[in-house]
């Protein structure tokens, strides 16, 4: 008997303790969005998006150079990785037994796993090295490579997720393969495919590391792919390791700008995964 | 090429060859189809087998001079050009180390009550609250943890542990606020989200007769999990331990904002150290010589070596439980 209120008690303390992990593992993220806004909001006006950044010492200015950076480097880095990421997607997904199929997906898991800093200095190695000069290109380069494994996990799997009936029916309506895989397949699995995107899209619009030495952050508005290009992370980088205090409430602020932009596209990417997988379930 | 091999054989008579040239057209059609996706597929392994060799291509300089002295000596000095490793490779293992002594009681005490104790509502809600945590840009970690993270810390938790336990060398010594301490702490949030999810797949993929049958047999609910469910998920939850591992050996712009860059070893936790990714962060665009250049290129080679043989090992373990399906990669 006693020995029975003894189990019990055991199991209910350690349920509590569960629930203080979960309580202590949701807290920082509550702390960090509030310390975001709280330090950050104060500091974003008109002059912040639209600015250029002020001499160091000064105070005004903005961030309007990294804002524009970040969008021509995540954008070149799109254009390479979404068809290159997508087509190997579809291989993969529509050749499942082929040995390229076992390569690729083996070779994809590696890289999502490889440290981006160790992609920055590759990106560093084959371009900027060559190229003698700190380029835009070659950050998005590397943000590229991180981004294609993360585009064709999701594609394939999204893919897999296709019941192989339709495919035999425009197979048996004549279609050719290429157009059933087009017309059919990707056309089904489209709004899962984009989502997964964006997903990546968000998560390598805030990666700081591979853009270090290859676009390497600029005082300058630059539209320059083979020049050195500002970007929104290094900004914060920077202005959150100078001596200014100035520079640091610059920081908090584009932090939140950042933060907003890949909440944003990662939220709604994800809310749209929930709901496609809800439609077809 | 299957469909022109299937159709029927009904094109006989006058209107054979135009059929047959757009079936022609089928193939090319798919052909080119085909070359197109595999030129998309074959891209991913040339660029892995470039990146590798650009990155032994690089060190070679390094290799070539310091061999594996470079991996246990301790000197970094650019200017004399002496490079030794072993305070960054020390400091990655440590700081990982401690990272996941942090993150994987929370993170394991999180997934067990998501899966099997939270109320219905809660589950979905708290891990994707959770998850957004891995969303969040890891300079913003680093910019959190200078100006409010590291204060904290300094005024509350660090005095404490000094006041308890300084009687061990781990925690003697000044307190600095860049510390490897503080970079642990940091690394431990960023890494617990991945530990989670991964685990809790891996928990949610275990049957549930397993816990009917603990529970048939008199268990209270914990003993169900701890007897039944957590050591039948127990390879995968170790694979999502390592992957944890993986994430937080490479993790970069936090670390280098928070652990103080400091090329020593030191027993205190509370004194500053460095880590290999941080390293290169601070020094690759600052290297003036060629020899630093590829000393710096050698730690690279090192962190990605060791990093692809830490999450090799998770995934073999994770796909020992979840054979086939993507568990590990869908949360990365």
């Amino acid at each position: 008997m006693n020995r029975r209120v003894l189990r019990r008690v055991a199991s209910n303390v350690m349920v509590g303790l569960m629930i203080v992990a979960v309580i202590l593992a949701v807290l920082p993220l509550l702390l960090i969005l509030l310390n975001l806004v709280a330090k950050g909001a104060s500091s974003l006006s008109w002059d912040f998006f639209t600015k250029m950044p002020a001499p160091a010492g000064e105070s005004g200015g903005g961030v309007a150079n990294a804002i524009v950076g970040t969008l021509i480097i995540v954008g070149a880095a799109s254009l390479i990785g979404i068809p290159v990421g997508v087509g190997a997607g579809i291989y993969c997904a529509e050749y499942p037994g082929s040995r390229l199929t076992w390569l690729t997906r083996f070779v994809a898991d590696v890289l999502n796993g490889t440290p981006s800093i160790v992609v920055g200095v590759f990106a560093w190695t084959w371009i900027v090295a060559h190229q003698k000069h700190f380029s835009a290109l070659a950050g998005s380069v590397a943000l590229a490579m991180l981004m294609i494994p993360m585009v064709m996990r999701t594609t394939e799997e999204m893919i897999k997720l296709v019941p192989n009936s339709l495919r035999e029916a425009a197979l048996a309506l004549g279609y050719p393969r290429w157009r059933t895989s087009l017309a059919v397949v990707v056309r089904t699995t489209m709004p899962g495919i984009v989502t997964g995107t964006l997903l990546a899209v968000a998560r390598i619009a805030g990666e700081t590391a591979p853009l270090l030495f290859t676009a390497l952050g600029s005082q300058y508005l630059s539209f320059r792919l083979n020049q050195p290009m500002a970007a929104l992370p290094l900004t914060v980088f920077t202005y959150a390791t100078g001596p200014y205090e100035e520079w640091h409430r610059y920081a908090w602020a584009a932090a939140l700008v950042l933060i907003f932009v890949v909440l944003v596209l990662g939220v709604g990417a994800r809310l749209a995964i929930g709901r496609s997988q809800l439609s077809s379930g | 090429m299957t469909v022109a091999a299937s159709s029927p054989p009904t094109q006989a008579g006058p209107d054979r060859p135009r059929v047959s040239a757009s079936l022609q057209g089928v193939a090319y059609g798919d052909r080119f189809f085909k070359i197109l996706l595999t030129i998309a597929a074959l891209l991913i392994p040339i660029l892995l087998a470039f990146l590798l060799w650009e990155l032994w291509a690089g060190s070679r300089l390094a290799m070539s001079k310091f061999g594996f002295d470079f991996i246990r000596t301790s000197i970094w000095d650019p200017v004399a050009e002496k490079f030794g490793a072993f305070p960054l490779i020390f400091g990655t293992l440590l700081s990982s180390f401690l990272a996941l002594l942090i993150a994987v009681p929370l993170s394991l005490g999180v997934a067990v009550y998501l899966t099997e104790f939270a109320p219905k509502f809660l589950r979905q809600p708290v891990a994707f609250v959770i998850g957004l945590l891995a969303a969040i840009p890891s300079v913003v970690y680093g910019l959190w943890g200078i100006f409010v993270l590291i204060p904290m810390l300094r005024k509350t938790v660090f005095p404490a542990l000094r006041a308890v336990l300084g009687f061990l060398p781990f925690f003697h010594g000044p307190i600095y606020g860049p510390s490897m301490l503080s970079a642990s702490v940091i690394l431990a949030i960023m890494v617990m989200p991945y530990v989670m999810s991964v685990s809790r797949e891996v928990l949610l993929a275990v049957p549930n007769s397993q816990r009917e049958a603990a529970l048939g047999l008199g268990a209270t609910r914990w003993e169900a999990v701890i007897t039944a469910v957590v050591p039948y998920a127990r390879s995968g939850i170790v694979g999502a331990i390592i992957l944890g591992l993986g994430r937080a050996l490479g993790e970069t712009m936090a670390v280098t904002m928070l652990i103080g860059n400091r090329h020593e070893i030191s027993a205190s936790l509370f004194a500053p150290g460095y880590t290999m990714a941080a390293v290169i962060a601070n020094e690759f665009s600052e290297a003036a010589t060629d020899m630093h250049f590829s000393a710096l290129t050698y730690v690279a080679l090192v962190l990605f070596v060791l990093t692809v043989l830490v999450n090799a090992g998770a995934r073999l373990l994770i796909w020992r439980v979840a054979r086939g399906s993507a568990v590990g990669s869908k949360a990365l």
